[in-house]
């Protein structure tokens, strides 16, 4: 096998569309779980196949990360990196995946939430990254002026292998010896390491926007650097507004309130933008990638609105440990992660799909059927999340299964709704995966 | 515009570093006035052995399936009886669960120690004219 004939960037899209694939699956079972409580109860049950889902979701958009980088570096930038390393990381994280579903179908937990596996399959996971930085390391070097978008992948790389670690700490008996500085550390971890992925994600797109308008501009200019340095100051200090009610110490929470305000700047960007990108829009609607970076933009907007309204620790109260905050995370990797991943996969494994720009009424169908699913899911998501509020405050309170048995409506809307997604989701996958071993073999830049 | 990104990213890490240490020393600090038993630091490795939080949440952290369970041990008509029924025979969504003897009980002085932690119950906070949320 000859590895410099591997288009490596593709062959990490082409796994990560498979786990995509897989972790819908996973989902929809575990959702199932919520009508019928006693579904696959006695085989695996919502205690394996939430992680199942959880994990194959973020490996996904991880995987998915990493092969739109790589494919950055290489089409952009014009740099190559080496294949050997980037191969070996692969199967590195294959060996990681295959051990992490083996050890949740055998009921081996790391059962801390969220993103958790047995510790051992962390080690795979590290090493993978470390080869990652060393091949992305050696390549950018030799890029003179970094646009706004290798800031972004290289604080997305570097984070990522920094709180990915972080988030072992707790098997040192030191840091577990007090289990409220235990969770605040493992909410520390969840944060910034969301805002990994976030940034290597967000630099795809800024990319993407600089290859579609096909202008140097969009990476280059003052503001754009500074919404990174602001993204960057939230991703090391706003994870503070995940634990008000924990009782850790008074400055974590503070801080977490003040830095996530900060985050109001980049919702009046937004709109600023709003009205400049209309005309952009025109030119491009007709360009299917686009339109997916377009969705990402509104879920954007939608998914940072309501995540500022609950920063706010009076807010925060109502809505804690409610579906809203599932609302916000399935919002947030779906409508944003998935939206900018799906746009890259159509970009690099299809790229001459689109030549000539037609208007398939059956992609556009179904780019529809996705945002429309999208949104009744997260909007049934959002109303449990209101009932369940309104119950935990109230000071007469019916059981809590009681109260459960009320959300059942929005339960069912939940999964038909998921239904959607997952239809949508092969449909798209389908048409990537269709002839991909082409996109899996180099040709010329 | 690199040599100031470069300086702006410095300082912004230094800033991180600092604030990640000040949280490593807790533990550091906090030993000093309070002895943790062995039990209650084994018994947080149980919950993680059985996954409760696929499921449960302490303060509101955790899955979305059953109750919160970090005021368990208080909570009137609930407590170990309930502990112990839930865990041998399971209900609804969850399942049995077979704990050794030893497990039951550091799990017992885990949640017990959550419970004395504080309450996580949100109709005992208020919130401040700042908009922040302080227990009554
Ligand atoms: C697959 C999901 C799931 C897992 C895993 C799970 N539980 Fe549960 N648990 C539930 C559900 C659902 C209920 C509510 C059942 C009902 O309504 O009667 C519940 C109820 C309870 C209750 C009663 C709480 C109350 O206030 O009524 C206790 C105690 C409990 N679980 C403890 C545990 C412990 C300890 C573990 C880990 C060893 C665990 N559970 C794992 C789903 C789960």
């Amino acid at each position: 096998m000859n590895l410099n004939k591997i288009n490596i960037g593709n062959l990490f899209l082409v796994t990560a569309i498979i786990m995509l694939l897989v972790g819908l699956c996973f989902g929809i079972l575990a959702a199932f779980t919520y009508l019928y409580p006693n579904f696959l109860k006695e085989n695996i049950g919502f205690i394996s196949l939430r992680p199942l889902h959880v994990s194959s979701a973020l490996f996904w958009i991880i995987l998915g990360g990493t092969g739109c980088v790589y494919n950055g570096i290489r089409s952009i930038l014009k740099i190559e990196f080496s294949p050997q390393i980037a191969f070996i990381q692969w199967c590195l994280w294959i060996v990681a995946i295959i051990g992490i579903f083996y050890s949740y179908f055998t009921h081996q937990f790391g059962g801390r939430e969220y993103w958790e596996f047995n510790p051992v399959w962390a080690l795979p996971i590290a090493v993978a990254w470390i080869l990652f930085i060393i091949n992305f390391s050696k390549a950018i070097t030799n890029v003179k002026k970094w646009p706004v978008y290798v800031w972004m992948w290289v604080t997305g790389i570097v984070f990522f292998l920094f709180t990915f670690s972080e988030n072992y700490l707790w098997l040192f008996p030191y840091f577990r010896s007090h289990f409220v500085t235990d969770m605040t550390i493992q909410w520390k971890v969840n944060g910034s390491l969301v805002g990994s992925w976030n940034q290597m994600l967000y630099g795809t797109a800024f990319f993407l926007m600089d290859r579609i308008s096909n202008s140097k501009q969009v990476g280059k200019n003052n503001l754009a650097f500074a919404m990174y340095f602001l993204g960057l100051f939230n991703l090391m200090f706003n994870w503070g507004h995940h634990i008000y009610t924990l009782p850790t110490e008074k400055y974590i929470r503070y801080i977490g309130y003040a830095v996530s305000m900060t985050e109001w700047v980049f919702f009046a960007k937004i709109i600023y933008n709003w009205k400049g990108s209309l005309n952009e829009i025109q030119k491009n609607y007709h360009y299917y990638p686009y339109k997916f970076i377009m969705a990402a933009d509104i879920w954007v907007f939608i998914n940072m609105g309501q995540a500022i309204l609950l920063s706010i620790p009076a807010i925060n109260l109502y809505t804690h440990g409610t579906h809203i905050t599932v609302a916000h995370a399935m919002g947030t990797t779906i409508g944003i992660n998935s939206m900018i991943l799906i746009a890259a996969c159509f970009e690099f494994l299809k790229p001459n799909l689109f030549k000539n720009k037609t208007n398939s009424k059956y992609l556009n169908f179904i780019f529809w059927l996705l945002q429309l699913s999208l949104f009744i899911f997260w909007i049934s998501l959002n109303i449990a999340g209101i009932k369940k509020g309104i119950w935990q405050m109230s000071e007469n309170q019916i059981s809590y299964s009681k109260m459960m048995e009320t959300l059942t409506p929005y339960f069912i809307i939940f999964v038909i709704a998921g239904f959607g997604l997952l239809i949508s989701f092969f449909a798209i996958a389908i048409k990537l995966l269709k002839n991909s071993t082409n996109s899996l073999i180099i040709n010329k830049f | 515009m690199k040599f100031k990104a470069r300086h702006t990213f410095f300082i912004l890490s230094v800033l991180f570093l600092i604030y990640t240490i000040s949280i490593y020393l807790e533990p550091y600090n906090l030993n000093n006035n309070s002895a943790k038993t062995k039990n209650i630091i084994n018994g947080k490795l149980v919950w993680q052995k059985y996954n409760c939080q696929s499921c449960h949440q302490l303060y509101g952290l955790g899955g979305y399936l059953g109750p919160d369970l970090t005021n368990l041990m208080s909570q009137q008509n609930k407590g170990e009886p309930l502990l112990k029924a839930m865990i041998k025979s399971g209900n609804k969504q969850m399942p049995a669960f077979n704990l050794s003897d030893l497990e039951m009980e550091e799990l017992i002085s885990f949640l017990k120690a959550a419970d004395n932690s504080g309450s996580a119950d949100p109709r005992k906070f208020r919130s401040n004219s700042f908009g922040m949320i302080e227990k009554e």
